[in-house]
């Protein structure tokens, strides 16, 4: 556990609106360690920046219920800190990246003051030890000329300058974790490609961890060590980059990789899209919620949300298909060969169990 | 996969602590839905103007408010008729009655002066004025119900013509836009330039004193401001893709103002004229109250108010009883348009 | 009808070429001083039934073009010929008619390109209302019904409400209403880019079975190159308001030429791993500069690893390489390359 800076256990978040409440985050667990990077992939509206958000518990209180669920920090539930203690965490040890540059800055305030903010809160720096960092910190991020873009405001920057600014405050207090809420999506491709690079850079300089949330799956392959893929408000499936992207065991991870194109195939190929829309939160039964969209649905699918089911030492995955009762030839090819894996790993764990001697 | 692990730190939290009933062995056979289903949509969703209606009636003060006018329009239109007098018969023997109404007398409705003494048996009137009677013995409950009925008159009259001229010429600007739009405005700039009161006054001394010139003179600057929110809100509309997608199509210029950008603005546009209609009965008060608004006999709010005034030691009852209508319906339409606007307000759907 | 007119502008355009534009410009005057040139003289042509693809940053100017071929702008400067018409300055009310139904457009945000006060069939009636006004009521109604089925939905929701549908769908009612006039030529701004990754394949695959059904000619505009070149079978790179690159979408990603071309192909980052780990990306530095001030001779050569100087002089010409492969560099112009002393660019 030690090794785990931030972990979260069966996180549950709720809106309350007109029509009572609407579950946004139903159930979601993951843990970061120090220095890796989890991508958090998902559509829009599936408690993706929800789950971010009240991380850094920036939901509006009014509004917003956690019926249950812990995030652990260092040991610590965040959910259970005061008002001041979570003041504390915000910014010095996790800091929040937004997606929208043009926003997330202060239009009325000095680019410098904006860093220099943080750390005369954090790290009870003199004026002139912050002015210093900040400067220290634009460098880093590659601003040039940073004397005089220190008194610079907001507007004189352009979209990718300002995304680098915002990322320069975000690290500026050495957080240990970083949360980055679509970090490129406003970008243009080649902007994002300098922000990415920028940001692998910087993670290997400071040893940050980073949450990055994205619906890009190509950014991801870029970026992440391990993959939580969320379907309406629950993580289905997570595992390392690789298992996921190489062998993803859940429908809907298969699906949205088939229904990417690969720049490689022929144009020819046709491209298999995940049919039906996604569901609307507020009318989510008692079933897995991604039966209705399945091509693999069974009648227990309906009713039955399954539980998570370890693939590999790293990779598990919410389905029926894993299930040892499901007939074998309802299940694919590429799922087939984590069923063995699986079979495998509950060998292991037995084995594990017995004291590791084989009987 | 060959190192297979299954280390403590990555699962051991990934169970669900309230696991459900394990589903029976029979339940894994293939059942996808067919496709159609995938596009079913929920229950209708409520229209706009459904769901707007919704909200308003769960604003308590847009409902009490919609109740209170409701109840004093009706007054004003029916209680002139209520007894025998009229806003304009004089009745010199019974001038400056107090108000009296019979089993109302604990509320002050007792026919006593400030003196204390009982007006009506002292003189003998037989007769009980409700609201009292004036200076000219002209009943002030027959006074107060017509005056309700010209202030809003006045106000409905001017708000409505605020709205026509108000939507034709802002929403000529924001669509030809360009130099059109440039021109168009700096005229509402001169105009809004000039201290309105001013163009008022001056406009009241050029022609008759009258319900006319002060409707005349209070839309002559009034559209402005229903102008202006009109530009807004259609300048905004007009670069929406909907409405590209209609010119695409080839829409007339009438087709798109009367099925694209008007629907789309009514919102905001029945906001502002609910705030302009007390804005107008406080000005037609303000303009009888300086000796600018009608003239006796007819009678206004604000009339009433000035004639009050003029006798609040000796007479109370003759500036509160229209104080307090006044009062109320300005009160009233405040906070209905304010539920409105919380109604209508697109920021507000979720 | 369609007979007279095409006597009446006999075009030089390619037997089966429907659209072919020619020096195309659009300029936006913001004040006395300063010109937006967000299409500053672009050319290309689409046959009949082929997809061109428009790729570019945002602020190149590639929604522009859609929006003056579909003239919701009047183009400042240029000639389009469509279709045996030749279009040129201001149209008369014969020939907008026409363009107002053959040319179609789709747009990029679901949200925004429906009206909220209208149900979906009369979205999707309005251009039948417009342009066939002596269609009976019962016919319109079956008609839309067809449009429904068409894109994948069904009658039943000809009733309803825009809000009461999801993103994907959307898209889907905002297709069966370009649809409904039978256009022959789409303009598809950015039709994919605000839906989910899941609902992308959808109404791709959506676009190219209706192409294939009905002959649709498509000009799609995008800045998501992985479908770009999917749905695609030319594809023009655009850069501050010109095309720098244009060629048949294999060659493209196969042998990019221009220098910007390849490092936006570079930039995408790919959905593999593996790729991802082992290929070299080339990162370009800066930003794109301002449409209303733009760099003199190569607009590239700001952020261009390989300018010269020559460059910061001369406007290089856009002029075929190869056959069917145009670009517009110094690199590949023998003549500039001798004087600036250095190789030429092999293709």
């Amino acid at each position: 556990m030690d090794n785990h800076i931030l972990e979260v256990n069966n996180l549950h978040v709720s809106f309350k609106t007109r029509n009572g409440e609407v579950p946004a985050v139903r159930g979601v667990n993951f843990s970061l360690k120090k220095g890796e990077t989890l991508a958090i992939v998902g559509e829009s509206g599936f408690g993706k920046s929800v789950t971010a958000k009240s991380i850094m518990q920036l939901l509006p209180k009014q509004n917003t219920i956690i019926p249950e669920g812990e995030i652990l920090y260092e040991g610590k539930d965040l959910l259970k800190f005061s008002k001041k203690e979570i003041q504390n965490v915000r910014g010095s040890d996790i800091s929040m990246v937004f997606q929208d540059p043009m926003t997330s800055l202060n239009p009325t305030m000095k680019i410098g003051k904006q860093i220099m903010e943080g750390l005369s809160r954090h790290m009870s720096l003199t004026k002139k030890q912050a002015r210093e960092r900040a400067k220290e910190m634009l460098e880093l991020v590659g601003i040039p000329n940073t004397e005089a873009r220190l008194d610079a405001y907001p507007h004189q920057f352009s979209g990718g300058m300002r995304q680098r600014v915002v990322i320069a405050i975000a690290l500026a207090c050495n957080p240990k974790v970083l949360i980055a809420d679509e970090p490129t999506t406003a970008l243009d491709v080649t902007i994002q490609a300098q922000i990415l690079r920028l940001m692998r850079g910087l993670q290997e300089k400071m040893d940050t961890a980073i949450v990055l949330i994205t619906h890009d799956l190509g950014v991801v392959a870029n970026m992440a060590d391990r993959v939580a893929v969320m379907y309406a408000g629950e993580v289905v499936e997570q595992g390392t980059l690789d298992e996921i992207f190489y062998s993803p065991q859940h429908p809907y991870t298969l699906g949205l990789l088939r229904s990417m194109p690969n720049l490689d195939a022929p144009r020819t190929e046709p491209l298999i899209p995940i049919p039906g829309s996604p569901p609307d939160p507020a009318s989510l039964g008692t079933g897995c919620p991604f039966a209705a969209r399945c091509p693999y649905t069974m009648k227990v699918c309906h009713d039955h949300n399954p539980d998570y089911t370890a693939v590999s030492g790293t990779q598990a995955v919410r389905c029926w298909l894993q299930d040892e009762r499901t007939p074998e030839e309802h299940v694919p090819e590429v799922i087939r060969k984590g069923r063995q894996t699986s079979e495998i790993a509950a060998d292991q764990a037995a084995i594990d169990a017995a004291g590791g001697v084989p009987v | 996969m060959t190192t297979i692990q299954p280390n403590d730190g990555d699962f051991k939290n990934l169970r669900s602590q309230d696991r459900p009933a394990e589903p029976s062995a029979d339940l894994f056979v293939p059942q996808p839905l067919d496709s159609t289903v995938r596009e079913e949509l929920a229950a209708p969703a409520p229209t706009f103007w459904k769901e707007a209606w919704e909200r308003l009636f769960k604003n308590k003060g847009a409902v009490v408010s919609l109740v209170l006018l409701i109840i004093l329009s009706a007054m004003s239109l029916i209680g002139p008729s209520m007894n025998e007098f009229t806003y304009r018969e004089q009745h010199i023997p019974h001038s400056n009655l107090p108000p009296k109404v019979a089993g109302l007398e604990w509320l002050g409705f007792d026919g006593k002066d400030v003196n204390g003494v009982d007006q009506y048996t002292q003189r003998g009137v037989e007769t009980n004025y409700w609201f009292g009677t004036d200076e000219f013995g002209r009943d002030l409950w027959t006074r107060v119900w017509k005056g309700t009925q010209i202030s809003l008159f006045i106000a409905l009259v001017a708000a409505f013509l605020d709205l026509v001229i108000g939507v034709i010429y802002g929403g000529i600007s924001a669509y030809y836009g360009g130099r059109i739009d440039n021109f168009m405005q700096r005229i509402i700039e001169i105009l809004t330039g000039i201290p309105n009161l001013i163009v008022i006054i001056l406009f009241i001394l050029i022609l008759e004193p009258g319900i006319r010139s002060i409707i005349l003179a209070m839309i002559i600057t009034g559209w402005v401001g229903m102008a202006r929110v009109v530009r807004g809100q259609m300048l905004q509309l007009k670069g929406q893709e909907f409405v590209l997608a209609s010119r695409t199509l080839g829409a007339s210029d009438s087709r798109l103002m009367r099925k694209h950008l008007l629907p789309n603005v009514m919102g905001p546009i029945i906001v502002t004229v609910m705030f302009t209609i007390p804005t107008a009965i406080f000005f037609e008060a303000f303009l009888s109250f300086i000796g600018l608004g009608l003239q006796a006999p007819l009678a206004s709010l604000g009339v009433l108010i000035e004639d009050g005034y003029d006798a609040i030691r000796s007479f109370p009852y003759k500036l509160l009883i229209p104080a307090v209508v006044i009062s109320l319906v300005m009160i009233c339409f405040n906070l209905l348009a304010d539920g409105l606007r919380d109604a209508l307000d697109p920021k507000m759907r979720k | 009808m369609t007979h007279e007119l095409k006597e009446q502008h006999t075009t030089n355009a390619g037997q089966d070429d429907l659209l072919v534009v020619s020096d195309l410009k659009k300029h936006f005057r913001l004040n006395r001083k300063t010109v937006l040139k967000a299409v500053d003289g672009i050319s290309f042509s689409i046959k009949k039934g082929e997809t061109l693809g428009l790729v570019g940053e945002s602020g190149c100017g590639k929604s522009t073009v859609g929006r003056t071929l579909t003239r919701i702008y009047e183009p400042t400067d240029g000639e389009v010929h469509f279709d045996g018409l030749k279009l040129k300055g201001r149209l008369d009310g014969k020939t907008k008619k026409r363009i107002n139904r053959d040319v179609q457009m789709i747009f990029q945000d679901p949200y925004s390109s429906l009206n909220p006060r209208m149900t979906v069939s009369e979205i999707i009636s309005e251009g039948l209302v417009i342009h066939n006004p002596d269609m009976s009521q019962k016919d319109r109604e079956k008609r839309v019904h067809e449009l429904l089925l068409l894109v994948g939905l069904n009658k039943n929701h000809a009733g309803r409400y825009p809000h009461e549908f999801s993103g994907g769908q959307r898209q889907r009612i905002g297709i069966a209403r370009a649809l409904a006039v039978e256009p022959k030529f789409i303009v598809a701004d950015e039709p994919i880019a605000a839906l989910d990754v899941s609902i992308q394949a959808q109404i791709v695959n959506l676009l190219k079975e209706l192409q294939e059904e009905r002959g649709l000619t498509y000009l799609f505009i995008a800045h998501d190159l992985s479908m770009v070149k999917y749905i695609s079978d030319r594809i023009a790179v655009m850069y501050l308001g010109k095309i720098v690159e244009l060629a048949g979408s294999e060659a493209l990603y196969e042998k990019p030429l221009h220098p910007y071309t390849q490092a936006l192909l570079s930039a995408i980052p790919l959905p593999d791993p593996e790729k991802e780990r082992t290929r070299e990306q080339i990162v370009l530095t800066g930003d794109v500069p301002s449409p209303t001030d733009i760099p003199s001779g190569c607009r590239f050569r700001t952020r261009c690893p390989f300018a010269m100087d020559s460059c910061a002089v001369i406007d290089p010409e856009f002029r075929e390489v190869e056959p069917g492969h145009s670009v517009a560099c110094h690199l590949y112009d023998a003549e500039i390359m001798a004087k600036e002393g250095k190789e030429l660019k092999t293709v």
